[in-house]
């Protein structure tokens, strides 16, 4: 398999500032607004034919970054080149071609269907957007090969989303994201919400239907064993910042941020159940409206010097395409050897 | 790969028992009061439509030696003229029912104008937000702040009477209501996860805000816009009692109701059934809404 050099989609810069609103009062006395930095400055390529993971705890940014790629939430600042095509400045026409090459899987299979649509409407909505299909019998016939091949019966599709359980539902929406024949896909915890045993099953359709299509995905999630199957390499997200990023066994089996080691070392492991070091994070992640000077990570990090506390470290390349944003990373340091 | 399937219908199923929509009218099925209310507002539309077939007498026909006849079953009352008689003779149980036309269709007609106008607008402010959201609530706070009543009168004595124009009267403050409701509902609904999924999907705003969000926020709009009826007849009602409905000699329930106010003391049969019409109108759609809101409303379900 030869992979093309230009990469499917490259992020330069991307970050996504929410403004908060204030009142007629505030603005009148000049109080600045309270910002939110949910996306600062993530810079990264995705190949054709791979799969991103990208993974962080809660409200560390990542499903905001995986919705600016997609425009559903306009990025502030920065540029999504998406196949050699800068998109964040097309006109809504344009984008809306570009939308049937890039599609999205959410989290929750409840709220991303709309109840009042029976499925064969919301798998045949991007048919008859893009004016994919002639007419109804042609929708029909589109929708009962998808539906059958993410796994749901043809006969099905007249019935209504609380018709079916979460699992069938995320089909639905896999379907649905699939029908227009996109190339890139965010699946954003598209299993997160679905009951273990079910998450089995859409990790295998995802990575089948991938290979059949030829599929890109940006996954994410944070369930780093999900992501230590899928993908082929991974991004680590800390309060809107990427702070390492590398092939998934680099980074899984031979992380270099602090952050990454102690997110690792939270992973439970069937093989060890006596586990190995761990290391616990102390406090809550910071507030994203006020967050820490120099490193964001400093507050929490067991390794952290004074440095860390005014100045912003940089992401310099640790390895083989392994990059990463420490200001120890020359140290060889590693958190786990702290608890020994 | 599998790609047999049954032979392919196009349209949707008919009927299905267990669509929320059904599930939700048999919940109001068994509010036997409400049940009770629908049947007399129904009947009322009935009575309207057929108004010609049902009434004994021409509504318009005076006589002046049945001037102000009491009801049947009092002295000098006559099983003919079964409410008896106005001022000028003519039968009041008649001339009730072609004002229920005037009622009824009057209701209905602003209900609808202000429904169609409120829904639109406040689609268009709860999920284009910015500007379009600023003019539209302003223009709606600045309508509130008027009282409704006064407002119509003022509207009807710069346009004139006039069935159009007492429609028109009501319908420019009446549609606020709606607004506020479907902009609130809308503001929650766009942030739903199958408006994002929409939009992913390359849908226009148009197509969100009417077939999305619209299918979603239609109970509440259905359920407000039956109690605001019974407002509307009320207020109907009030402008034709001040004489500035509709025009005699066309019956009106309000108006009927001020014909009789100069002899309330002895002939009190004028004002009176004109008014237990207006009152038993009302009292069904407020009855039978509240019944229509319980159903509706999930906070009411299980």
């Amino acid at each position: 398999m030869t992979e093309s050099q230009s990469p499917l989609l490259s992020l330069d810069q991307l970050s996504k500032t929410y403004i908060g609103r204030r009142s007629l009062v505030e603005r009148l006395m000049r109080v600045p607004p309270t910002n939110v930095q949910a996306v600062n400055q993530v810079s990264f390529d995705i190949r054709r034919g791979e799969t991103l993971g990208l993974i962080g705890e809660s409200g560390c940014g990542k499903s905001t970054l995986g919705r600016s790629i997609l425009r559903l939430h306009e990025p502030s600042s920065g540029k999504v080149v998406y196949d050699g095509q800068d998109i964040t400045g097309l006109n809504p026409q344009d984008m809306k071609t570009m939308r049937r090459r890039m599609q999205i899987i959410f989290q929750d299979p409840y709220a991303s269907l709309n109840p009042r649509r029976s499925v064969v409407e919301l798998v045949g909505l991007p048919l008859k957007l893009h004016g994919l299909a002639k007419n109804d019998a042609e929708v029909r016939e589109k929708v009962a090969y998808i539906i059958e091949r993410v796994g749901l019966k043809a006969n099905q599709m007249d019935r209504y989303p609380h018709q079916f359980s979460g699992g069938q539902r995320q089909r639905i929406g896999i379907a649905r994201a699939l029908v227009s024949h996109p190339e890139f896909i965010v699946c954003d915890e598209p299993v997160s919400a679905l009951d273990v045993s079910i998450q089995a099953q859409i990790i295998q359709l995802l990575q089948e239907l991938k290979q059949e299509m030829g599929l890109t995905y940006l996954f994410i999630s944070h369930d780093i064993s999900v992501i230590g199957y899928l993908s082929d390499r991974v991004a680590v997200m800390y309060l809107g910042d990427l702070v390492e990023l590398g092939p998934v066994e680099s980074v899984l089996n031979n992380p270099r941020h602090p952050y990454t080691q102690s997110l690792m070392s939270a992973a439970p492991d069937v093989d060890q159940p006596g586990k190995r070091d761990r290391v616990q994070l102390t406090g809550d992640l910071p507030s994203p409206m006020n967050p820490p000077s120099g490193c964001k990570f400093h507050t929490r990090c067991p390794v952290a010097i004074d440095r860390c506390k005014t100045e912003v470290p940089v992401i310099e390349s640790v390895g083989e395409g392994h990059q990463a944003r420490c200001h120890r990373l020359g140290e060889q340091i590693s958190v786990l050897n702290l608890s020994a | 790969m599998t790609t047999s399937f049954k032979p392919l219908r196009t349209g949707r199923p008919k009927f299905d028992p267990n669509s929320i929509f059904w599930r939700n009218m048999q919940t109001f099925a068994n509010n036997r009061l409400a049940l009770f209310c629908a049947f007399v507002v129904l009947l009322f539309v009935f009575i309207s439509i057929f108004a010609p077939w049902i009434a004994p007498h021409d509504p318009n026909e005076t006589d002046l030696f049945r001037r102000l006849q009491p009801p049947a079953w009092k002295d000098g009352g006559t099983w003919a003229h079964v409410l008896g008689c106005d001022a000028l003779g003519r039968d009041i149980l008649s001339r009730i029912i072609y004002g229920s036309r005037v009622s009824i269709f009057i209701g209905a007609a602003v209900i609808l104008v202000a429904t169609t106008i409120g829904t639109l607008a406040g689609l268009a402010a709860g999920y284009l937000r910015g500007w379009v959201d600023t003019v539209i609530s302003r223009v709606v706070d600045i309508l509130l702040a008027f009282p409704y009543l006064i407002f119509a009168i003022g509207l009807m004595a710069m346009m004139g009477p006039g069935l159009g124009n007492i429609i028109l009267a009501l319908a420019y403050k009446e549609w606020v209501i709606p607004c506020r409701v479907v902009r609130g509902e809308t503001l929650a609904t766009r942030e739903q996860e199958y408006v994002e999924a929409a939009r992913a999907l390359g849908a226009s705003d148009r197509h969100i805000m009417l077939k999305e969000i619209l299918p979603n926020i239609l109970s509440p709009v259905v359920v407000v816009s039956t109690i605001r009826m019974a407002h509307v007849i009320i207020l109907e009602a009030s402008l034709s009692f001040l004489g500035l409905g509709v025009q005699p000699p066309t019956a009106s329930w309000g108006a009927m109701v001020a014909d009789g106010r100069a002899f309330i003391l002895e002939s009190w049969w004028v004002s009176t059934f004109p008014g237990v019409a207006i009152l038993l109108l009302v009292l069904a759609i407020n009855v039978a809404s509240q019944g229509l809101r319980d159903a509706f409303d999930p906070r009411f379900q299980q």
